[in-house]
């Protein structure tokens, strides 16, 4: 009887002590649902149409055929095309910014025309593709096949129009031209490194973990009394959190460092892009590491509700960012979203200045943005901060 | 020297600080008391300038130089030392470089920052552990650690709120001769418990706070003197005594009845022991036990401050 009723005292007790924890229990409700949403809007489910893929296509010919195939290639619900000239195209795919650059060859209209009804050499149409998004390859290859083959038998069969070719020689069946996968990455001699995306998203997860720690060592020195001390001695406000930003930087430049020393040494990752950009945005990202250690201490009331929550957003910037999986699988509309969301920045220009070889002006952009970030965090955190000690 | 005046402090409409001025001088130590809730805690912040008053001015004195808090604040912090009442130490760095980081906040820096670490850990019986983490450390090492934090930069004023939270006697007794000694050195101390008896042994002067204001400040002699009884009689009697009726005829003080135990408080031990003991035979009160005592601060703080819980 005792240990029964000392049973459902433990029970109770777990019960009554866990559900009394709002913000833990609304964290264990909110982030399975966010997350399962996330990957569900990603993976179709539920979406109206499939997403478009974006390629560019650049036509060197400038035949009829050509053209046909071109308009056919933009008719296509499943491309979204964008137009230009060779060198554009195949810089699209490299920046990541189409999935794919199919460039049609000068006489290729000719050619394939002659290849398929009188088997002569079959033209080659080169498709650059962006080495992280190789899915995309073979649906482009596969419609760019149906489309070309669509214009050709229209053309053969327009009155008027002649069969063309050896008549001497039977006409083929295989397809009339062929094409020539070339990955866009920095170097045409140097194969794309898949570990090189995986280490920019988990070293930007890892290290906003990392801030999330400095914010919440704030919080614990406050409360263990450490913070009374330090405010007791004769140093102004912007020193102390001047240096706390500073300490979180560096820690998040070190072990970034640290974690691209790995990914250089044992995976083979290079930098191949500009040095300096790399190192732009490693300091951007560490700047907004420390600064969003510096709001969560500024925002959080107790370090245990404050670690929870902050793991929370964390893990959702992360997901938002690209560094789970890549951004250009997300639904066009969560890639634009996605652009407010700091760790996009921090992932793609890591990639930019990586596998992509992108130069310094690429990198730009990501370390605008980031600085821009940080400079946003830490003033919500000046802003928010509470300086006064307990009441009594 | 530490001087307050008029340091007023309100949350919302609720006061509380109110009008509160106090003095610790050099070479003295500077008890201040009240029960929980009475606004020790926003004074002492005041005092260190962790919170701001709403009215009134903290100066620091020291010859010529008066220093007031909120207009010289970094000069006038450089010469107060706080021991928080919790553990502020880095429990993951060792005893000095603990004391090394506090001096660095304080400007100091080589061989003078070394000297006062030395010194700092000597005092309170830590040189021999100076590398040591204070994860270590037992609960009373880390107290003493955590008032040597405050001494390293050679304060004027040392400001102790609750520095022996529990610790045991041996430790408590180690941290009363450091803060003697520092006494003798000239400093002056503010210091702030719930134990009446670390009050009693330590402290030249003692200020009562309750409800935001001070409701006593003197000496110790000086505080005996304001409870209407400085002598308690008890003893062991039989039946209920008509306690009105006993303090009318006698002039006894808060006379008090548990049972077969009376206590009742009394100016004159001998004259008024020989007036109980009559009225109480006469009505019919046998008297089987009798003992005094002298009244102690804990007497005098329950006097000013009452007797009710306030938590």
């Amino acid at each position: 009887m005792t240990s029964s009723t000392a049973f459902r005292a433990l029970v109770r007790k777990d019960l009554v002590l866990y559900f009394s924890n709002r913000r833990a229990l609304v964290m264990s409700i909110l982030a399975p649902i966010v997350i399962a949403a996330f990957f569900g809007a990603i993976f179709g489910s539920g979406m109206d149409k499939p997403t478009r893929i974006p390629i560019a296509f650049a036509d060197r010919d400038g035949s009829a055929l050509s053209k046909s195939v071109a308009a056919a290639v933009k008719a296509d619900a499943a491309f979204e095309v964008k137009d230009g000239d060779e060198a554009a195209a195949v810089a699209l795919a490299r920046e990541g910014k189409v999935r794919a650059a199919v460039v049609l060859p000068a006489g290729f209209g000719a050619q394939a025309r002659e290849a398929l009804t009188a088997g002569g050499a079959r033209p080659v149409v080169a498709v650059h593709y962006d080495p992280s998004q190789a899915t995309a390859l073979t649906l482009v290859r596969g419609l760019l096949s149906q489309h070309v083959m669509k214009a050709l038998g229209d053309s053969i069969a327009a009155p008027g129009a002649s069969g063309g070719g050896d008549a001497a020689r039977p006409p083929s069946f295989s397809l009339p031209f062929t094409t020539e996968a070339v990955e866009s990455t920095s170097r045409t001699d140097r194969p794309y490194n898949g570990y090189a995306h995986s280490f920019a998203g988990m070293g930007v997860q890892f290290i906003l973990f990392m801030g999330i720690e400095v914010g919440v060592g704030v919080l614990l020195a406050r409360r263990l009394g450490l913070w009374k001390r330090l405010r007791a001695a004769p140093l102004s406000r912007g020193l102390l959190l001047g240096s706390h930003i500073a300490s979180g930087a560096i820690t998040a430049l070190v072990l970034l460092a640290i974690i691209y020393a790995a990914a250089i040494g044992i995976f083979h990752v290079r930098i191949d892009g500009s040095v300096a950009g790399f190192v732009g945005i490693a300091i951007a990202f560490a700047l907004l590491t420390s600064s969003f250690g510096l709001l969560i201490a500024a925002i959080g009331k107790t370090p245990e509700a404050t670690r929870g929550l902050a793991i929370f957003a964390t893990l959702v910037m992360v997901m938002l960012g690209g560094a789970w999986v890549p951004s250009f699988v997300f639904p066009p509309w969560l890639q634009t979203a996605s652009l407010v969301v700091p760790t996009r920045w921090a992932v793609d220009g890591l990639d930019a200045m990586t596998w992509r070889g992108l130069g310094f002006d690429a990198a730009i952009a990501p370390i605008g943005v980031l600085l821009a970030f940080s400079v946003l965090f830490a003033s919500i955190a000046i802003w928010r901060f509470d300086w006064e000690e307990p009441r009594g | 020297m530490l001087e307050a005046r008029g340091l007023f402090k309100s949350y919302g409409d609720r006061a509380v600080v109110a009008d509160l001025s106090l003095d610790v001088g050099a070479g003295e130590i500077v008890g201040l008391l009240g029960p929980n809730g009475a606004g020790k805690s926003t004074t002492v912040a005041m005092l260190c300038g962790l919170v701001g008053a709403d009215r009134g001015e903290v100066f620091i004195v020291s010859g010529a130089s008066r220093l007031a808090l909120d207009e010289n604040a970094h000069a006038a912090k450089r010469r107060i030392g706080v021991v928080p009442q919790e553990l502020s130490i880095y429990e993951n760095l060792g005893a000095a470089a603990n004391l090394e980081l506090f001096g660095a906040l304080y400007g100091l820096a080589g061989a003078l920052l070394r000297q006062r670490v030395d010194a700092a850990l000597s005092l309170v019986g830590l040189a021999d552990r100076a590398r040591d983490k204070p994860q270590s450390f037992s609960g009373g090492m880390k107290r003493r650690l955590n008032i040597a934090a405050a001494l390293v930069h050679d304060p004027d004023v040392l400001i102790f709120d609750e520095p022996t939270v529990g610790v045991d006697p041996q430790s408590r007794n180690a941290i009363f001769d450091n803060l003697e000694t520092l006494r003798n050195r000239g400093k002056a101390l503010l210091y702030t418990t719930h134990y009446m008896e670390e009050a009693e042994r330590l402290c030249d002067r003692v200020v009562i706070m309750d409800h935001g204001r001070v409701v006593a400040s003197d000496t110790l002699g000086g505080l005996y003197k304001r409870l209407p009884a400085v002598e308690t009689l008890e003893l062991e009697v039989e039946g209920a005594v008509d306690l009105v009726a006993l303090a009318a005829a006698t002039r006894v003080t808060r006379p008090a009845q548990e049972g077969t135990r009376l206590q009742v408080g009394v100016a004159e031990l001998g004259r008024s022991t020989a007036q109980i003991l009559t009225w109480l035979a006469a009505h019919g009160h046998g008297v089987h036990r009798i003992s005094s005592g002298r009244a102690d601060l804990e007497d005098v703080f329950l006097s000013l401050t009452g007797r009710q819980l306030r938590d």
